[in-house]
C-alpha cells in the first residue's frame, strides 16, 4: 500500500476547514456570523493554493491506484474551488436573508467540494462512487435549505429521489464492469489485458449505457435533465450556481475517467462516440429551445447550462488531446461567466425580490455597472467575442472538426448557438432598452463587498481569457498531458 | 451453472423475491407493502447465502431488515391512521413506466445471454480463497479499500449534519 497523504493535502486541509467552520459557528453570536463566510472564502482560496503546490504527474498515485493527482485532476480541483469561492462569496445577502443555520450551510458547501475533489482524482470505481455521493448528498440538503420556502423543499426532495435513482443506475453499470473485468481500477493498462477485444461485448455496451445514464443525471444531460430546472429554481441561488458549475465539472471529470479508462479498448471504443454525440446534440437542441420559453431567469440559466453541457460534450466526443484541452478551457470560461451571472441574479433577487426576466427592465439606468457586467457574462455564455466564451466554443468546435466524422455535430452546435443568442439577448434588451418607472427609493444599489468580489472575479476571468487567451490555452494543453488513455 | 438442489433453491428464492417485490409496489395498504418489503430483503439475503457470501447476508438482514424496514414500519404505525389508509400506487404514467421496465429487462437479458454465447463476459471462475470470507473482507476494507472507507465516514458526517438541519424546528 502506498499511503500517499502528501498528494492529498488540499483535500485533507479542506475537510479540516469544514470542521473548523462548523465548530466556529458555535462561538459566534448571531450578529457576527458573517465571519463564517469570510472563513469559508479563505478555506477555498487556501485549498486552491495548496492544489497549485501539490505535485502532479504520472507518478503521483496513492492508495493502490485509487487516488491519482495528475494535471487533469489538479485543473478540475482549481475549477471546483474557484466555483466554491464564488458561490460562497455571492451568498452574503441570501444567507443573511433566508438561511437559518449558517455554520452548517458553509460547512456542507465545503464538504461537498471535498467530495468533488476526491471525485476528480478517483481512478477506481469504489472510491469514485463514494466520492460522488459525498459531493451530491450535501447538495440535496443545501437545495432544501430554505425550509420556509415551499419550492426549496420540493426541489430538495426531487433532487434526492432522482439522485438516488441515478446512483442506482451508475452502480448497476459499474457492477457489470467489475463482473467483466474483475477489476475496479480504471487506469487503462490493467483493463486492456483483461478484455477480449475480438468479440462484441453487449454486456460492455450495456454497462456503458448505464454508467452514462447515471452520470448523465448528475450532469443534467438530455434526456436526464428533467430535475434541473425545478431544482435550480428552488435552491438558494448561490447553491444553484455552485450546482451548475462545480457539480457539472466534477461529473464531467468522472465521466472522462470512466469512459477513457474503460471504453478505449476493444470494440467498446466504437460505441460510445456515437452515443455521447447524440446526447450532446439533444442537450444543445432541447436546452437552447426550452430556454427561449422561460420567464424566470433561474430557469432560463438552468436550461442554458443544460445546453452548455452539450457544447462541452462536443469536445468530449472529439476524443483527442485537442478535445480534452478544449473542454478544459470551456469549463474555465463557463465557470467565470455562469458564476458571475448567478451572482448578479442573487443581487437582483435581494433588491427586487424577483427572479423574473421582465423585472430586469431598466437596469441600465438604475445601476449601469451591474447591467454592463451582466451583459458581458451573457455574451460569454452565448460565445460572442471578445469574451472567454468565444475562445472556448472556437476551441471545442475546432477539435470536433479535426476529428473528421463529427461535422454534423458541429453544424448543430453552431445552429443552436445562434438560437441561444436570442434568449441571452432578451435579458440584455430588457436591461438596456425597455423603459421602466424608477422609484427614487430604489435608485441606488450598493452591493456588499463579498458579492462584488464574486462579480469582479467573474468579470476579470471572462475578459482576460477573451482578450489574451494564450496563457490559458497553454495551461489547457498541459492539462491532459499526463492523462492516461 | 446451477445444478441440483442449488438450482431448486435459487428458483424458489427468486420466485418469492419477485412476487413480494411486485406486492410492494402494487398493494394499496402501505403497512402490507412494508411487510412485503421485509420479505423481499430476506430473499436477497438468502441469495447471498446461496452465493456463499454469508457475511453479506448477515449484514443485509441486520441493516435492511433489522434497521431500515423496521424503521419504516414504525413510521407507518406512528403516523395516525396511515395503517388503515388506502393509497393509490398507480398514476397515468404507470403504463409507460411498465413498458420501459419490461424493455430494460429484455435488453439486459439479451446482453447477458448473447455475451455468454460469444464467450464474452470473461467472468473469472471461482478461485479458492484462503481463509474465511469475512476475514478477507475485513482485510480488504482496512487495507486495499481504506480510502473509500474513510471517505464514507466523512459522507456519514455530512449526512448526519444535513439530517439534523432538515429535521430541526426553526425558531
Amino acid at each position: 500500500m502506498n499511503l500517499r497523504f502528501d498528494i492529498m493535502i488540499p483535500e485533507l486541509f479542506l475537510f479540516g476547514w469544514a470542521i473548523v467552520v462548523l465548530t466556529a459557528d458555535l462561538f459566534f453570536i448571531k450578529e457576527k456570523k458573517n465571519a463564517l463566510l469570510y472563513m469559508s472564502q479563505f478555506g477555498f482560496l487556501a485549498a486552491a493554493a495548496l492544489v497549485i503546490f501539490t505535485p502532479t504527474g504520472p507518478n503521483e498515485v496513492g492508495f493502490g491506484y485509487m487516488f491519482y493527482n495528475d494535471t487533469f485532476a489538479s485543473f478540475f480541483k482549481i475549477v471546483i474551488l474557484l466555483a466554491g469561492f464564488m458561490a460562497v462569496s455571492s451568498s452574503f445577502e441570501a444567507v443573511q436573508k433566508s438561511i437559518e443555520h449558517k455554520g452548517e450551510f458553509f460547512g456542507l458547501v465545503i464538504m461537498s467540494a471535498v467530495g468533488m475533489m476526491f471525485l476528480v482524482s478517483s481512478t477506481e470505481l469504489v472510491s469514485l462512487y463514494v466520492a460522488l455521493e459525498l459531493s451530491t448528498i450535501p447538495l440535496f440538503i443545501l437545495t432544501a435549505f430554505q425550509k420556509r420556502y415551499l419550492k426549496s423543499s420540493e426541489a430538495g426532495l426531487k433532487y434526492l429521489i432522482l439522485g438516488a435513482l441515478s446512483s442506482a443506475l451508475l452502480l448497476y453499470g459499474m457492477s457489470f464492469m467489475y463482473g467483466m473485468t474483475g477489476t475496479t481500477v480504471l487506469l487503462a493498462g490493467s483493463i486492456t489485458m483483461l478484455l477480449n477485444s475480438a468479440n462484441v461485448h453487449y454486456g460492455l455496451v450495456l454497462s456503458l449505457v448505464l454508467v452514462v445514464a447515471g452520470l448523465g443525471f448528475k450532469l443534467a444531460l438530455v434526456p436526464f435533465h428533467m430535475w434541473a430546472p425545478d431544482v435550480y429554481e428552488g435552491a438558494p441561488t448561490p447553491i444553484t450556481s455552485y450546482l451548475s458549475v462545480a457539480s457539472k465539472a466534477a461529473g464531467l471529470a468522472a465521466l472522462t475517467r470512466i469512459v477513457y479508462g474503460f471504453y478505449t479498448v476493444g470494440t467498446a471504443a466504437e460505441y460510445w462516440g456515437i452515443l455521447i454525440a447524440i446526447l450532446a446534440a439533444l442537450a444543445m437542441i432541447i436546452g437552447n429551445f426550452a430556454a427561449l420559453l422561460q420567464s424566470n431567469i433561474k430557469r432560463m440559466l438552468a436550461y442554458s447550462s443544460i445546453a452548455q453541457a452539450g457544447y462541452i460534450l462536443v469536445g468530449f466526443v472529439a476524443a483527442s488531446q485537442l478535445g480534452l484541452s478544449g473542454i478544459s478551457i470551456y469549463i474555465f470560461a463557463y465557470l467565470f461567466a455562469n458564476m458571475g451571472a448567478f451572482a448578479i441574479v442573487v443581487a437582483v433577487d435581494h433588491k427586487l425580490n424577483s427572479d423574473r426576466i421582465e423585472d430586469y427592465a431598466g437596469m441600465a439606468r438604475r445601476s449601469p455597472l451591474i447591467a454592463v457586467c451582466m451583459t458581458i457574462f451573457l455574451l460569454s455564455l452565448a460565445g460572442i467575442p471578445p469574451t472567454a466564451g468565444f475562445i472556448a466554443k472556437y476551441k471545442v468546435f475546432m477539435a470536433a472538426i479535426e476529428n473528421g466524422t463529427l461535422f454534423w455535430l458541429v453544424m448543430i452546435a453552431v445552429a443552436t448557438t445562434v438560437v441561444s443568442i436570442f434568449y441571452y439577448a432578451r435579458v440584455i434588451k430588457e436591461m438596456f432598452i425597455t423603459e421602466r418607472e424608477v422609484e427614487s427609493s430604489e435608485s441606488k444599489w450598493i452591493l456588499s463587498s463579498p458579492i462584488t468580489i464574486a462579480i469582479l472575479v467573474g468579470l476579470i476571468g471572462t475578459l482576460i481569457i477573451g482578450i489574451y487567451p494564450e496563457p490559458f490555452l497553454e495551461l489547457a494543453s498541459t492539462v491532459t498531458q499526463s492523462f492516461v488513455y | 451453472m446451477l445444478e441440483g438442489s442449488t438450482a431448486i433453491a435459487f428458483y424458489i428464492i427468486s420466485f418469492v423475491m419477485i412476487l413480494s417485490a411486485i406486492a410492494v409496489v402494487t398493494l394499496k395498504n402501505i403497512f402490507h407493502a412494508a411487510l412485503f418489503l421485509v420479505l423481499t430483503l430476506f430473499a436477497v439475503a438468502a441469495l447471498y447465502i446461496l452465493l456463499s457470501a454469508e457475511f453479506l447476508a448477515a449484514v443485509q438482514v441486520l441493516i435492511y431488515v433489522g434497521a431500515i424496514s423496521i424503521l419504516m414500519i414504525f413510521a407507518v404505525m406512528l403516523t395516525a391512521q396511515l395503517t388503515n389508509y388506502n393509497i393509490k400506487q398507480t398514476n397515468e404514467q404507470s403504463l409507460p413506466a411498465l413498458l420501459i421496465s419490461v424493455c430494460f429487462i429484455g435488453i439486459t437479458i439479451f446482453a447477458i445471454a448473447t455475451n455468454n454465447k460469444l464467450g464474452g463476459f470473461p467472468i473469472k471462475e471461482n478461485t479458492e480463497i484462503a481463509g474465511s470470507n469475512t476475514a478477507n473482507l475485513g482485510q480488504l476494507l482496512m487495507r486495499d479499500f481504506i480510502l473509500p472507507f474513510e471517505v464514507v465516514s466523512v459522507l456519514l458526517l455530512a449526512a448526519l449534519i444535513g439530517a439534523i438541519v432538515i429535521a430541526k424546528r426553526d425558531n
